[in-house]
């Protein structure tokens, strides 16, 4: 989990480059972006995240100018950009169908933006051929769009997006179409530009891990509103919601209703099972609806009962996911609930102790998860 | 067997259709003129063995070719022609681009509505619409009427019996042909292209110049030619609308034919006119596989 060596969000004196501010947009009479308020600082690497549907291309579409809010002021730099042209904003944007020119080579499209700032051609050339060699196109430069698979259309579209070196990037699902090498490569460039250039970048994502890897704060959207904003790290171990936890990576959710005893919160889920404990600085009243979430490689798993754990039950193997570094076990309680704990395959596979149909308790400390409201 | 009757079709058809008009034309434009029923001679005797096919063949001469470089009327019909199909070309491009435009970029549900408008003309006979536009543009037609009681003008135009009202005319009749390939490029054309144009600095102006006409272009091109090609031969609307001065080939071809029954000439002036035309017809073919290739 990388610690943001910066947190200009919470610096009270900070001036956001980015503000949302109620952004309400609509299509008809349907809701895309639902009365949203964000800011987003300079030099931050911004990951949206959420299914698909959920708006995250039309706040970028806004971002750079080709829809307008239909409610609402979006600020760049302090500026309003209601009647600013896609063509005045020093953004640039990566779409997520790519849009190369079919009629220019792979060299001319990375040029096409540089050329229209009037540069040189000396300039012009050094920067196509600088990115090119980033994206590692150097070979396809004299290349037409349909002449290239998909995954090098999709570098184009982020070389030329790249190109003019802007002050704000938005890039709509820029590493998808790529091997997991390439990708994971690609997003060090990017990570490198990020640091180097001090641009703001804006990107969407369906990948957590890539959003995890390169972001500086995340922002979980789910129908036109964003969930939950926060570091990768906040995002995946205090999710705010059953949503957040459920959308980032995996869960074992368990409702029950809260029966606060001092400092701790003790969950009643089920019939003859005892309560799950649980820590928490938010106030649960009493028979309150309750949802317990935690991760399953903080559930451990053994055949004899663990003696000092907080939480602890019994129950019977289901199945077994081999992930190679890792097995989930999916373990059945008597209750019906299968809850899934993760270990690491430290030892080889043939001296695995626990198989299917085994009889196994499940354990977890009294902070290995969150509770939630909702 | 499939594949050889498949690729037959089409040369059967190119045969029937193209090669044996071809050759009786040509063998026409080879002979001489005579008062005859054909009124040309020598006639192919079959029946009479190879003596008179030998005969027949000797009998033929390329003395019409000739005859047409010796009266200047023919090469300058054949300039002027050209001229005249180049000019309305470009009068049907400025025209017909911006309809095919405004059409590509209306509400989807309008655009068969405006593809039914651009069609439906052809839906009436070529001849009675050239006869319409007689009386819009003669001395008491509807444009002068129209334009008098406009007050702008004080005596009635005249534009019936010139080259202007070959233009109108010719604008006109193939303005579809020029709208319809144009109007394909364009409603192919993808939406986000124009936007990444504007994202990375062009204006509205300078992304249509640098995107939109581009992408069209093959739209363009097949639209010039499908306009350019017929023109070139047209009779029709020359001898309806055009004066004693406009000066076309197709009009000397008719003339030939039916005032002076000069079968051999006219028919050298036809093969004459063929293998002018189909210099733009190979261009406009490799533009076809060009575009096809680009797609495929
Ligand atoms: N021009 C439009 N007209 C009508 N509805 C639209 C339009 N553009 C987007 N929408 C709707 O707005 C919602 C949000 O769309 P958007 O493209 O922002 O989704 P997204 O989060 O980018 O999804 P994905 O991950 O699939 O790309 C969708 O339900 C979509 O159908
Ligand atoms: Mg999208």
């Amino acid at each position: 989990m990388n610690q943001p060596v910066f947190a200009t969000w919470n610096d009270p004196d900070a001036k956001p480059l980015i503000q949302f501010r109620n952004v309400t947009k609509r299509f008809g009479d349907f809701t895309a972006i639902d009365d949203l308020t964000q800011d987003i600082f300079e030099k931050e690497f911004f990951a949206l995240l959420g299914p698909s549907g959920c708006g995250k291309t039309t706040m970028m579409r806004m971002l750079a100018g080709f829809d307008m809010p239909s409610e609402g002021q979006i600020f760049i730099a302090g500026q309003d950009m209601a009647r600013i042209p896609p063509n005045k904003r020093a953004v640039n944007m990566m779409f997520q169908s790519y849009a190369l020119f079919p009629h220019l080579s792979v060299w001319d499209n990375i040029a096409f933006g540089l050329k229209r700032e009037g540069k040189d051609k000396e300039a012009i050339n050094a920067r196509v051929e600088e990115m090119l060699r980033l994206t590692r196109l150097s070979k396809f430069a004299k290349r037409k769009p349909h002449q290239i698979s998909g995954g090098q259309r999709q570098r184009v579209a982020l070389a030329r997006s790249l190109a003019k070196a802007p002050k704000l990037l938005l890039l709509d699902e820029p590493l998808g179409a790529l091997d997991k090498k390439l990708r994971q490569d690609t997003q060090f460039e990017l990570m490198d530009i990020q640091e180097k250039t001090g641009t703001t970048f804006v990107i969407v994502t369906h990948d957590q891990e890539e959003a995890m890897t390169v972001a500086s704060r995340v922002a979980v959207m789910d129908e036109g509103r964003i969930i939950q904003v926060a570091t990768p790290a906040q995002i995946y171990e205090a999710p705010n919601s059953v949503y957040v936890a459920d959308f980032i990576g995996d869960v074992n959710i368990i409702s029950g209703r809260a029966k606060p005893t001092g400092e701790k919160v003790a969950i009643q889920w089920a019939e003859g099972q005892p309560d799950i404990l649980g820590t928490t600085t938010t106030k649960f009243d009493a028979g309150q609806e309750i949802h317990f979430a935690i991760r399953p490689e903080k559930v451990a798993i053994s055949t004899e009962e663990p003696l000092d754990a907080a939480n602890k039950l019994q129950g019977k193997v289901l199945d077994i996911a081999y992930l190679g570094n890792i097995s989930t076990y999916h373990v059945e309680l008597p209750t019906g609930h299968v809850i899934k704990a993760q270990t690491a395959n430290t030892r080889r596979l043939s001296r695995r102790q626990i198989t299917w149909e085994d009889p196994v308790w499940i354990s977890f400390t009294d902070t290995a998860g969150v509770l939630l409201e909702r | 067997m499939r594949r050889f009757v498949l690729i037959a079709v089409p040369y059967l058809w190119l045969v029937a259709l193209f090669l044996i008009p071809f050759v009786i034309v040509l063998k026409i434009a080879l002979s001489d003129v005579a008062l005859a029923r054909p009124p040309y001679l020598p006639q192919l005797d079959i029946t009479g063995g190879w003596d008179s096919i030998r005969t027949f063949f000797s009998e033929l001469d390329f003395e019409n070719f000739w005859f047409l470089t010796t009266d200047d009327l023919y090469w300058k019909a054949y300039l002027s022609s050209l001229q005249i199909a180049l000019f309305s070309t470009t009068l049907t491009l400025l025209v017909g681009y911006p309809i095919a435009y405004g059409m590509a970029r209306a509400a989807p549900e309008w655009r068969p509505t405006l593809l039914m408008l651009v069609i439906l003309p052809f839906w009436t006979s070529f001849l009675i619409r050239v006869y319409a536009w007689m009386g819009i543009l003669s001395n008491e037609g509807l444009l002068n009427q129209f334009l008098l009681w406009l007050g702008v003008i004080n005596e009635p135009l005249t534009i019936l019996n010139t080259n202007a009202a070959v233009y109108i005319g010719i604008v006109y009749t193939y303005l579809p042909f020029m709208i319809l390939p144009i109007y394909s490029a364009l409603e192919r054309m993808d939406d986000s292209l124009l936007e990444a144009a504007e994202d990375l600095g062009c204006s509205r102006l300078s992304a249509f110049w640098l995107v939109t006409i581009p992408l069209s272009k093959n739209g363009i091109i097949a639209g010039c030619f499908l306009v350019f090609i017929p023109v070139i031969g047209e009779f029709v609307i020359p001898s309806l609308l055009g004066g004693s001065g406009t000066l076309m080939i197709g009009k000397v071809l008719w003339e030939e034919f039916f005032s002076n029954r000069d079968w051999p000439v006219a028919s050298a002036v036809a093969v004459i006119l063929l293998l002018i035309l189909v210099i733009p017809i190979i261009l406009f073919q490799r533009n076809e596989q060009k575009q096809r290739e680009a797609e495929g």
